[in-house]
C-alpha cells in the first residue's frame, strides 16, 4: 500500500468513530472540566468547587465511604475469586464449561434485576431473615439492607466475575511443567502452591483487583437501591448536585476527581504490569 | 494436573460461590409466579398476573419499545463505527494508532455518572435530553469498545496474505473489504453487535439523566424499584433473562462456527 492513500483511507475507516467520541465522549468530559473550574456562585475561574468538596467534612467522609466500600468489595472479590479460578484451572474441559456458564450468565443479567432480587431477599422479612427467624437462630430480623453490608453483598456479587476472569487466566498459563519440577524436587502441594502457583497468578490478581476497585469506585445504581438514605456514596452526591442543588460547579469538580482518579489507576498499571493481562 | 487431586474444601467453596453468583437471578424467575401483592419466597399461591400486568400496560410497552429501538439501531452504528476504525487501527499505518486504540476503548473504564452528567448538560443545549436520538449517540459510545475489542482481535489472527492475494487479482479496496474481509471478519462482528445490543438494551445511569419523560425501559424499572417493589419488574426481570441467555447461546454458537471455520 501507498503511504499517501493509506492516510487518505485511513482518515475514512477511523473519522466517523472520531466524530461520534469527540462530540459525544471526549467534549462533554471538557465540559464539566471547564465547570468545574468556572460557574461558581462569584463566577471567578479557579479550583474554589475543589476547594467546597475537599475541605467539606461531609463530602470528605463520602469520599472515604466510596474508598473504602470499594475496598472491602475488591478484597470480598479477590477472596471469592480466586478458589473458584483454582479449581476452574486444574477442572476438565465439561466442567470449565458449566462453571463459566455459571460465572458468565450474571454477567449479561441486567444489575437492576440483581439489585432487585437482592432487595428482596436481604429486607427485613426477606427470604434471608424469615429463614433464620424459621430456624431460630434470631429473634429480631437482622439489618442486612439499608447499610454497608448489603451494598457491600450486592456490588461484589455483580464484580465478582471482573475478578474470576482475570485470575483464572493467570492460573491457566502457569507452565503444568514448573508444578512437576517442583514435586521432583520434593516439594509438597502446600510449598509449590506457594512458591510456584501464588506468586505467578499475582499479576492475574492485581489485575482482577484494579478491575474491581475501578469499577466499584463509580457504582451508582446499587449503593442507591441497597444503601438507600444512609449509604452515600461519591456518585450518589454527584447525581443530587445535578438533580436536586442544581450545583454544577461542585458536581463536576467531584466528577473529575473521580475520573482523574480512575485514569490515574488505569494508566498506572498498564505502565507497571501492561494491561493485556486484563483482557483476556 | 498429574496426580494432584483438587482438595473437597476447594470444590465446597466454589458451590458456595456459584450459588452467589447465580441465586438472584434464579430467585426473581420464581418470584415472578407470585399470586400475592407483595414480593415474597416461596410464594404462597402461583399466578401470571404480573406478566398479564406487563403485556397490559402501555407506560410498559411504550418502554420496552424503546429501549428495543434505541439498541437495535446502537448495534448497527457501533457495529459499522467499530469496525471500520478496527480495520484502521490493525492494518494501516495511521499516526498515533495506539492512542487512538487507548481512546476508543477508554470508555470502558470511564465511571459512567461522569460521562452521564457532562452528557446531561452538553444534551439539554443541543435539545437532546427525551429524544431517542441522544440515547442511541450515548449508547454508541459505551458500546464501540466492545465492538472494537471484538473485531480488532478476529483481525489480528486474520491471514494478510488473503487481502494481498485479493488485491492483486485485481479486486479494489472496497471489493476485497466487501468480499474476502467481511466474510472472515463476521463473527467477530456478530459478538460485538450482540455485546453492543446488550449493553444499549441494559444501560441505566445515562438513561436516567437523558432520556427525560420518555423512559426506556431500565429507566422504568428502575423507578418501579428504587419507590416502591412493585412486582412487575419481577416478571420483566424474568423475560430479560431468558431474552438474554438466548443471545448467550448464540454468541456460542457463533464462537463455535468460527472455531470450527478456522480449523
Amino acid at each position: 500500500m501507498r503511504p499517501r492513500s493509506s492516510w487518505g483511507q485511513a482518515l475514512v475507516l477511523v473519522g466517523p468513530a472520531l466524530i461520534l467520541l469527540v462530540t459525544v465522549y471526549l467534549y462533554p468530559l471538557a465540559w464539566l472540566l471547564v465547570l468545574s473550574l468556572t460557574g461558581g456562585a462569584d463566577g471567578v475561574v479557579g479550583f474554589g468547587a475543589y476547594g467546597r468538596f475537599l475541605e467539606s467534612s461531609v463530602y470528605l467522609g463520602v469520599l472515604l465511604r466510596t474508598f473504602r466500600i470499594s475496598l472491602v468489595v475488591t478484597a470480598v472479590c479477590l477472596v471469592m475469586a480466586y478458589p473458584v479460578s483454582y479449581v476452574l484451572s486444574r477442572a476438565g474441559s465439561l466442567t470449565l464449561r458449566v462453571v463459566m456458564v455459571f460465572v458468565l450468565l450474571p454477567l449479561w443479567t441486567s444489575i437492576l434485576v440483581r439489585t432487585y432480587a437482592w432487595m428482596v431477599l436481604l429486607q427485613a422479612n426477606g427470604l434471608l431473615n424469615n429463614l433464620l427467624r424459621r430456624l431460630h437462630v434470631i429473634d429480631e430480623p437482622l439489618r442486612l439492607m439499608y447499610n454497608e453490608a448489603g451494598v457491600v453483598i450486592g456490588m461484589a456479587q455483580v464484580l465478582l466475575p471482573f475478578a474470576i476472569l482475570p485470575v483464572f487466566a493467570s492460573l491457566r498459563n502457569i507452565d503444568p511443567r514448573l508444578h512437576a519440577a517442583a514435586r521432583v524436587m520434593g516439594a509438597g502441594p502446600w510449598r509449590r502452591f506457594r512458591s510456584v502457583t501464588l506468586p505467578l497468578s499475582l499479576p492475574g490478581v492485581a489485575a482482577a483487583g484494579l478491575l474491581v476497585f475501578v469499577q466499584a469506585l463509580g457504582f451508582f445504581i446499587i449503593p442507591a437501591l441497597l444503601g438507600g438514605s444512609r449509604v452515600i456514596t461519591l456518585a450518589m452526591v454527584i447525581e443530587t448536585q445535578v438533580v436536586d442543588l442544581l450545583d454544577w460547579s461542585l458536581a463536576s469538580s467531584m466528577a473529575m476527581v473521580l475520573l482523574v482518579v480512575t485514569v490515574v489507576l488505569v494508566v498506572g498499571f498498564d505502565r507497571l504490569l501492561g494491561l493485556d493481562k486484563v483482557w483476556v | 494436573m498429574t496426580g494432584d487431586r483438587t482438595h473437597p474444601l476447594l470444590w465446597a467453596v466454589t458451590g458456595l460461590v456459584l450459588t452467589y453468583l447465580a441465586v438472584p437471578s434464579l430467585l426473581v424467575v420464581v418470584m415472578s409466579f407470585s399470586g400475592g401483592l407483595f414480593l415474597e419466597f416461596p410464594p404462597r399461591t402461583l399466578s401470571v398476573r404480573w406478566y398479564q400486568a406487563y403485556w397490559s400496560s402501555g407506560s410498559w410497552r411504550d418502554a420496552t419499545v424503546r429501549s428495543f429501538e434505541v439498541a437495535c439501531v446502537v448495534t448497527m452504528l457501533a457495529t459499522s463505527l467499530g469496525t471500520l476504525a478496527s480495520i484502521a487501527l490493525v492494518r494501516l499505518t495511521v499516526p498515533g494508532r495506539s492512542a487512538l486504540r487507548a481512546l476508543m476503548v477508554s470508555p470502558i473504564v470511564v465511571p459512567t455518572i461522569v460521562l452521564s452528567i457532562g452528557l446531561y448538560s452538553v444534551y439539554a443545549r443541543w435539545r437532546l435530553i427525551g429524544t431517542a436520538a441522544g440515547l442511541v449517540l450515548a449508547h454508541t459510545v459505551l458500546a464501540l469498545p466492545f465492538v472494537v475489542l471484538n473485531v480488532t482481535a478476529v483481525l489480528y489472527k486474520l491471514d494478510r496474505s488473503l487481502e494481498r492475494a485479493a488485491r492483486s487479482l485485481g479486486a479494489g479496496p472496497l471489493r476485497t473489504f466487501t468480499q474476502v474481509m467481511l466474510p472472515l471478519l463476521w463473527p467477530g462482528i456478530a459478538s460485538g453487535a450482540i455485546f453492543a445490543f446488550l449493553i444499549s438494551f441494559d444501560e441505566i445511569v445515562i438513561a436516567m439523566f437523558v432520556s427525560g419523560s420518555n423512559p426506556t425501559l431500565p429507566k422504568l424499572m428502575f423507578d418501579g424499584i428504587r419507590y416502591e417493589l412493585n412486582p412487575v419488574v419481577a416478571a420483566v426481570s424474568s423475560q430479560l433473562i431468558i431474552v438474554t441467555s438466548l443471545a448467550l447461546l448464540g454468541s456460542a454458537w457463533l464462537r463455535r462456527q468460527t472455531d470450527r471455520t478456522r480449523g
